[in-house]
């Protein structure tokens, strides 16, 4: 498999200021390398803050990068204007956590849908009209909703609306940002099975921003770990859930729940992540982890390879044996 | 004997387009020291049913149609508000998903656990001095594990982290002595690897005190782990109450069977999920009969007819399905 997309070196800075003294940077993203292959599903999993949006707004240059380059399909994008990047938009989409508020609510259905077609593919008539149609029906939506608002859907009917406007202009890569957390489970259980159908359908490419990890193992064929701007773990979805060597996977993994009776997790990681303009030196996750040496402290460890596709951020990770997941 | 019970208690919500029928006949008794989990979707009426707890559903709009709440003997629909404001935080204490709007911003940790401490005081009649009630508040914040507790009571609630803030508030509900801790989704606004630490803190705070849980959530997981009897809502009744470990392994109402259905289990990766088809009832004119019939699979001409009654079927376990049969 090529790869769609590739990251190398991928930087955000923000700058923070306490009136007008400079304070630091908060190091959102820091010097991360992801390569998303052709066709393939791939997971993006961590905590709150751990930087997984502002890596899904860096590849569709939403956010300028620091430093680093982005690649997509094997063109360097980092350097083009908004009048470069436009042709692009149409192969790259990104579907948001929140439908109540990706959908206008004073604009219909159609409107909503059309509004891609018309400024991109310059569509318009019965033309636009036949294709509109075309996507409600390849979403699950019937044709008489054209004309609803979106407060007359349920949650899961916005987001299928919402899927519909980012495969209008048949993307290659779509990029979904919590695309279930807003809905319930009956619910999610439907957009999921929906998104793996037109994933095998239409030959999509798939990045997968989630905290949920049951997901991200239902739908993903790799899944890369985040924590504090770092990606630390990165590898197939299957071995990585089965044996995971970085100790902070092994923590998320030991912190889900399944839904069976008296499953209390065992607690793994005391205490809160450090915030984003504290770093420590050496590895991030040194202060937290269960592991650490003095080793770790001043050094800051590479995403090495483990195995053919497997990589770990991580000097322990060689010599601690790899324990199969608790979940 | 119960320490709660709740008889055929119907709330429904006066609005501009009619009444909404929000919990319709709710039959729950939870005794001393059990742990019960209340699970549904969005809209189920488990949040209100909380509410209804400590009479918080404002009155109007919210009508009560029938039933009576009992908390240790005494008829909570009868109370008036001074009675009531020793029942709250004394006899039950709540906690909610979002803890930050339960602190008042403007005031130090230190100031509103006094609060908590010397409403408590005067209830018992003892006095005591600013010391010993900042000692108290110190030792138990201890209790719910805070690191540092006595530097914590001068900090501003924007100064914790989620999971603190969470602590912070299970620390208020311990100080009012209460024997029924009401927690409303305590952890859905935190990370996981916080989530764990929350859910043993409530745990262990549950064994070692001697208190009454009900547990009110979205996530069978969390359910799960945490409590030995799990009660399941849809569409504001009640359709199934059974021992935790028997819903999961011998779920029989229809809707238990799809919500189960559709979790995805990071155990079982290789298990199709299934969605509910259809959505929620509108409240405002929900289906005669069971409010399930429109969506369940197995739905027959009584269903549309007659309301099922919540019926013990097996030990422990009770229904609301025409169909359920006696294991």
């Amino acid at each position: 498999m090529t790869a769609l997309v590739e990251a190398v070196g991928l930087t955000k800075h923000y700058a923070v200021r306490h009136g007008w003294r400079r304070h630091g940077a908060l190091r959102a993203v820091d010097g991360i390398d992801l390569t998303v292959p052709e066709g393939a599903a791939v997971g993006l999993v961590g905590e709150s803050g751990c930087g997984k949006s502002t890596v899904a707004r860096l590849l569709l240059r939403l956010v300028e990068p620091t430093a680093g380059t982005v690649r997509f399909a094997g063109r360097d994008i980092t350097g083009l204007d908004e009048l470069g990047l436009r042709p692009l938009r149409r192969e790259m989409q990104l579907i948001f956590q929140n439908p109540h508020a990706a959908l206008n609510p004073r604009r219909t259905l159609f409107a909503s849908i059309a509004e891609p077609l018309v400024i991109q593919a310059g569509l318009g008539g019965a033309a636009l009209r036949a294709r509109v149609e075309h996507l409600m029906d390849d979403v699950g939506l019937p044709a008489q909703f054209l004309w609803r608002y979106p407060h007359e859907l349920s949650g899961g009917q916005k987001q299928r609306v919402c899927i519909a406007r980012a495969l209008a202009l048949e993307p290659r890569l779509v990029i979904l940002d919590e695309p279930t957390s807003a809905l319930d489970v009956s619910v999610q259980a439907q957009i999921l099975a929906f998104l793996a159908e037109l994933r095998a359908r239409r030959g999509l490419t798939y990045l997968l921003i989630s905290h949920n990890l049951a997901v991200v193992r239902q739908v993903c064929d790799e899944v890369a770990v985040m924590y504090l701007g770092r990606i630390v773990e990165h590898g197939p979805v299957a071995e990585v859930f089965a044996a995971p060597r970085h100790p902070y996977t092994r923590a998320l993994l030991a912190a889900v729940l399944p839904p069976r009776a008296g499953a209390l997790p065992t607690v793994a990681l005391a205490g809160d992540p450090p915030s984003a303009l504290e770093l420590s030196r050496g590895c991030r996750f040194a202060p937290r982890c269960p592991l650490a040496e003095p080793v770790c402290r001043p050094t800051d460890p590479a995403l090495d390879p483990v195995s053919h596709d497997h990589r770990v951020a991580c000097l322990l990770a060689r010599r601690a044996p790899a324990s199969p997941s608790t979940a | 004997m119960s320490l709660l019970e709740v008889v055929d208690y119907s709330l429904a919500f006066d609005g501009f387009e009619g009444t909404h029928q929000v919990l319709d006949a709710i039959d729950l008794a939870v005794d001393v020291g059990e742990t019960v989990g209340l699970v549904g979707e969005t809209g189920c009426g488990k949040s209100v049913l909380a509410k209804s707890l400590l009479k918080l559903n404002d009155i109007p709009p919210a009508r009560i149609l029938s039933g009576s709440i009992r908390f240790d003997g005494r008829d909570l629909l009868a109370l008036d508000e001074t009675a009531l404001r020793a029942i709250r935080g004394g006899g039950i204490a709540m906690i909610f998903q979002d803890p930050m709007t339960f602190l008042n911003p403007v005031f130090s940790i230190g100031d509103q656990m006094a609060e908590v401490i010397r409403a408590r005081d005067r209830a018992d009649n003892r006095k005591r001095g600013a010391r010993d009630v900042r000692a108290a508040a110190a030792a138990l914040l201890a209790a719910v594990r805070l690191p540092d507790a006595a530097a914590l009571l001068d900090r501003y609630p924007h100064e914790l982290s989620g999971g603190m803030r969470q602590r912070v508030l299970i620390a208020m509900a311990l100080a009012g002595h209460a024997r029924l801790l009401v927690a409303d989704e305590p952890t859905t606004a935190l990370d996981v690897t916080i989530q764990s630490q929350v859910l043993a803190l409530l745990a262990d705070l549950v064994a070692a005190q001697g208190l009454t849980l009900l547990l009110i959530s979205h996530d069978l997981g969390v359910i799960g782990a945490l409590c030995r009897r799990i009660v399941v809502m849809y569409a504001g009744t009640i359709v199934e109450d059974a021992p935790a470990a028997q819903l999961f392994d011998r779920p029989l109402h229809p809707y238990t069977q799809g919500l189960l259905a559709a979790v995805p289990d990071i155990g079982r990766p290789e298990r199709r999920l299934a969605g509910i088809p259809g959505s929620i009832p509108n409240l405002l004119a929900p289906p005669a009969g069971c409010r399930f019939h429109p969506r369940c699979p197995l739905a027959i001409e009584r269903c549309r007819r007659e309301r099922p009654a919540l019926r013990r079927i097996a030990a422990g376990q009770r229904v609301a399905c025409h169909l359920a049969e006696p294991v």
